[in-house]
């Protein structure tokens, strides 16, 4: 009786299943609406993109030209993990309180461990955050989807001092329409343990190979894919990976297989962060991939976990992160007022800082603590940038520009990590 | 309710509230329909309903571009998971874990339901029911977590075994089975202590008296009584490890479904649908068996 129930239920399902397929076609153009017209914008903006988007009589994405009263307003902001701190983390460590202070905004903060959880947090809550930092392999995925709405760059008191060699990104600006207010920037490092590891490591390629007998640690992405690709491009040079971003058939079938070839060695898979601090701190991992916080937060604690870390000789993947509106605020003014506020030279130094990173805000090298901190991250040396792949989102038309093959794209490299996890 | 209808009878003007009252006494079904309104809708809008949009979702796909779900009829999901050899890797592993923590779990539990129901005192019962009760008031996830302790290089596991010249089993297939079989262990315990407790002494002192030795009785008598209390603790069990990714991802680095459908989500929800409608066959399966078993009485 009950089985016979459920077999009815399923076909019904059926049926409505197919019915909705066919009405499709009328709801599919709706949901394209609503991603901003992009192609209508006229090329004007060079470098002086402020005054390009200002000329909002032109044709294009409609950006706010004032914005209201901040009084009152509570706004949710997503971001990566030591970007928003309200002194919850550590006493002396809050760029919040003195904003909410000063603005009579209300912030939240939510942090969150990989591009992906911060895509999926936000697509699947598409008005419950207004403000998001979001890397490049999650930025154009929110452009694309109408989730973010372009900005007015005007409106940004310290958009003029951001470096130029983070405007006009493909990652944070599509056919000329900026889409937010680059923050700064960041490579993923090799960290080991000094005293469990001898002799050190030196290279990206000794972390792949389980023959040195390290525990090993890695970022649990598909994004991570391109740091096998990072390795190829100097040990493989016959399969000319121009940017690990980009990789054809061939080319991404041997990152697979240097994956598959590092699995003995791994330990450990993380997103958070401090499941890495756990590991590293146990010795469960003693070679890993990680950020500079996670190392400097380790350093710091009451029994220092002995730690170093290095850019390695072949480059390394990295972040160029950018701080993005959402389409459907209601709090547009607070969104606007926090975003400024955070890449205003004092507070991006603060960040910069806390988490290890080089700052966006030029004027922040003159107010870091360490008065070396940018010098150490080479904020203004665009030569250390070169080989730092920040995260990007792969696509078919491979993002190197190549375009007589097809390259794989994030869906293809989400069903191949997730093989590679087995 | 003798006392209301007579209040009701005696009362001198009759409030609307009473005659709301008196007018659903005799419509039975609409008093029935208002009671169970709110649990039906919440049964069939809210908890069908999102099970019937995961079982529409899995027949999409997804723009690879803008990571929009493509609302058009497709089977390339399904056609996905079969091919993979990943995804029956994974379905595999995910059952083998919950049928070897569900045995672990019975083996372990029904000795100790036995001992509650039918042998310790009246006090020592309810001193091991709050200590079966107890773990379930902490949340799941310190619980795990306290493992990762327990079990982490050098950790409380490793101190112990030390004088013995041993090791912990680290992290891995070992202690995600040990995580497990402490996580779900007091849901096996309740049910068997249930069903136990249900047997009549008078049945086992029958046996004995029909000349049945102890083991004669369990296995003629109690076991048969009391195999529906197993299967439905099996039922949370075997379900609540299939469908968990939390402590595959805290204690080892292998996947189970639930991990795959999580990094899915993000990108190609469609195929996360359609991989979930996999344990959801797996259950509606496992309960068709245990309803032919006979779970579902002792519930």
């Amino acid at each position: 009786m009950i089985q016979r129930r459920l077999l009815a239920l399923v076909a019904g399902a059926m049926v409505i299943a197919g019915a909705c397929s066919s009405s499709s076609g009328s709801s599919a153009p709706s949901a394209a609406a609503s991603a901003p017209p992009v192609a209508s914008q006229p090329a004007a903006s060079v470098g002086a993109s402020a005054t390009a988007s200002q000329s909002a009589a032109s044709p294009g994405p409609s950006v706010p030209t004032e914005l209201g009263s901040t009084q009152g307003q509570t706004i949710n902001v997503l971001a990566w993990p030591g970007y928003v701190e309200n002194g919850s983390t550590s006493k002396d460590v809050d760029w919040v309180t003195d904003f909410q202070n000063k603005s009579g905004c209300t912030v939240k903060p939510q942090i969150f461990g990989t591009s992906d959880e911060a895509y999926t947090l936000f697509s699947t809550n598409p008005e419950q955050f207004d403000v998001v930092s979001a890397s490049g392999d999650a930025s154009l995925r929110l452009v694309r989807g109408g989730f973010v709405q372009p900005v007015n760059l005007a409106l940004f008191k310290n958009y003029p001092d951001i470096f130029e060699a983070l405007k006009n990104k493909p990652y944070n600006t599509v056919d000329g329409v900026p889409y937010g207010v680059p923050h700064g920037r960041g490579s993923n490092l090799l960290m080991w343990r000094t005293d469990l590891v001898n002799p050190a490591p030196t290279t990206w390629a000794q972390m792949f190979d389980p023959a040195n007998g390290y525990k090993t640690s890695v970022y649990d992405a598909p994004i991570y894919i391109a740091d096998a690709a990072v390795v190829l491009m100097k040990t493989r040079p016959e399969l000319n990976i121009k940017n690990p971003y980009a990789l054809d058939d061939t080319q991404f079938q041997a990152a697979i297989d240097l994956l598959n070839k590092q699995k003995p060695a791994i330990t450990q898979r993380w997103t958070d962060y401090l499941k890495q601090m756990d590991d590293f701190r146990s010795g469960n991992s003693t070679v890993g991939t990680t950020w500079q916080i996670i190392a400097n937060l380790l350093k710091g604690e009451k029994t220092p976990v002995k730690v170093n870390l290095i850019k390695p000789p072949e480059g390394a993947t990295g972040w160029s992160d950018t701080w993005m509106i959402n389409s459907k605020t209601k709090n547009l003014a607070c969104a606007y007022a926090y975003v400024d506020y955070l890449v205003s030279p004092e507070i991006n130094a603060k960040i910069a800082e806390w988490f290890g990173e080089a700052p966006g805000n030029s004027k922040s090298c003159a107010l870091t603590v360490d008065k070396n901190h940018c010098t150490i991250f080479h904020a203004d040396d665009d030569a250390f940038w070169k080989d730092v792949w920040y995260w990007q989102t792969p696509t078919a038309d491979c993002v190197d520009g190549r375009t007589d093959v097809k390259c794989k794209d994030f869906g293809e490299w989400i069903k191949a990590w997730t093989a590679v996890k087995g | 309710m003798t006392t209301a209808a007579t209040t009701v009878g005696a009362g001198p003007g009759r409030s609307p509230a009473r005659r709301a009252a008196a007018w659903l006494h005799r419509h039975r079904w609409l008093r029935l329909g208002l009671l169970l309104l709110l649990p039906l809708l919440w049964l069939g809008v809210v908890y069908l309903g999102s099970l019937f949009f995961l079982f529409i979702n899995a027949f999409w796909s997804t723009d690879p571009f803008t990571s929009q779900v493509v609302r058009e009829f497709t089977l390339d999901n399904f056609e996905t998971l079969l091919s993979g050899a990943v995804y029956r890797t994974v379905t595999i592993r995910t059952i083998a874990f919950a049928v070897a923590v569900t045995a672990t779990c019975i083996v372990l539990a029904y000795p100790i339901a036995f001992y509650m129901a039918k042998v310790a005192s009246v006090r020592m019962r309810g001193v091991l029911a709050v200590a079966v009760l107890m773990p379930l008031w902490a949340s799941y996830l310190i619980k795990a977590y306290s493992w990762r302790l327990i079990l982490s290089d050098g950790g409380v596991l490793d101190w112990l075994l030390a004088p013995f010249g041993l090791k912990g089993p680290g992290f891995g297939d070992i202690a995600m089975w040990l995580v497990f079989t402490y996580l779900w262990l007091p849901y096996m315990i309740l049910p068997i202590y249930a069903g136990l407790e249900r047997i009549p002494d008078s049945l086992l002192e029958a046996s004995a008296d029909l000349g049945g030795h102890a083991w004669t009785t369990f296995r003629r008598v109690i076991l048969p009584m009391s195999t529906p209390a197993v299967i439905a603790g099996s039922i949370f069990t075997f379900a609540l490890t299939l469908g968990d990714y939390i402590v595959p991802g805290l204690v080892s680095t292998s996947q189970f479904i639930g991990n795959v459908i999580v990094i899915n989500v993000a990108q190609d929800l469609p195929l996360a649908a359609a991989y979930s409608l996999v344990p959801l066959a797996i259950i509606l399966i496992y309960l068709v068996v245990a309803r032919r078993l006979g779970a579902f009485n002792a519930l």
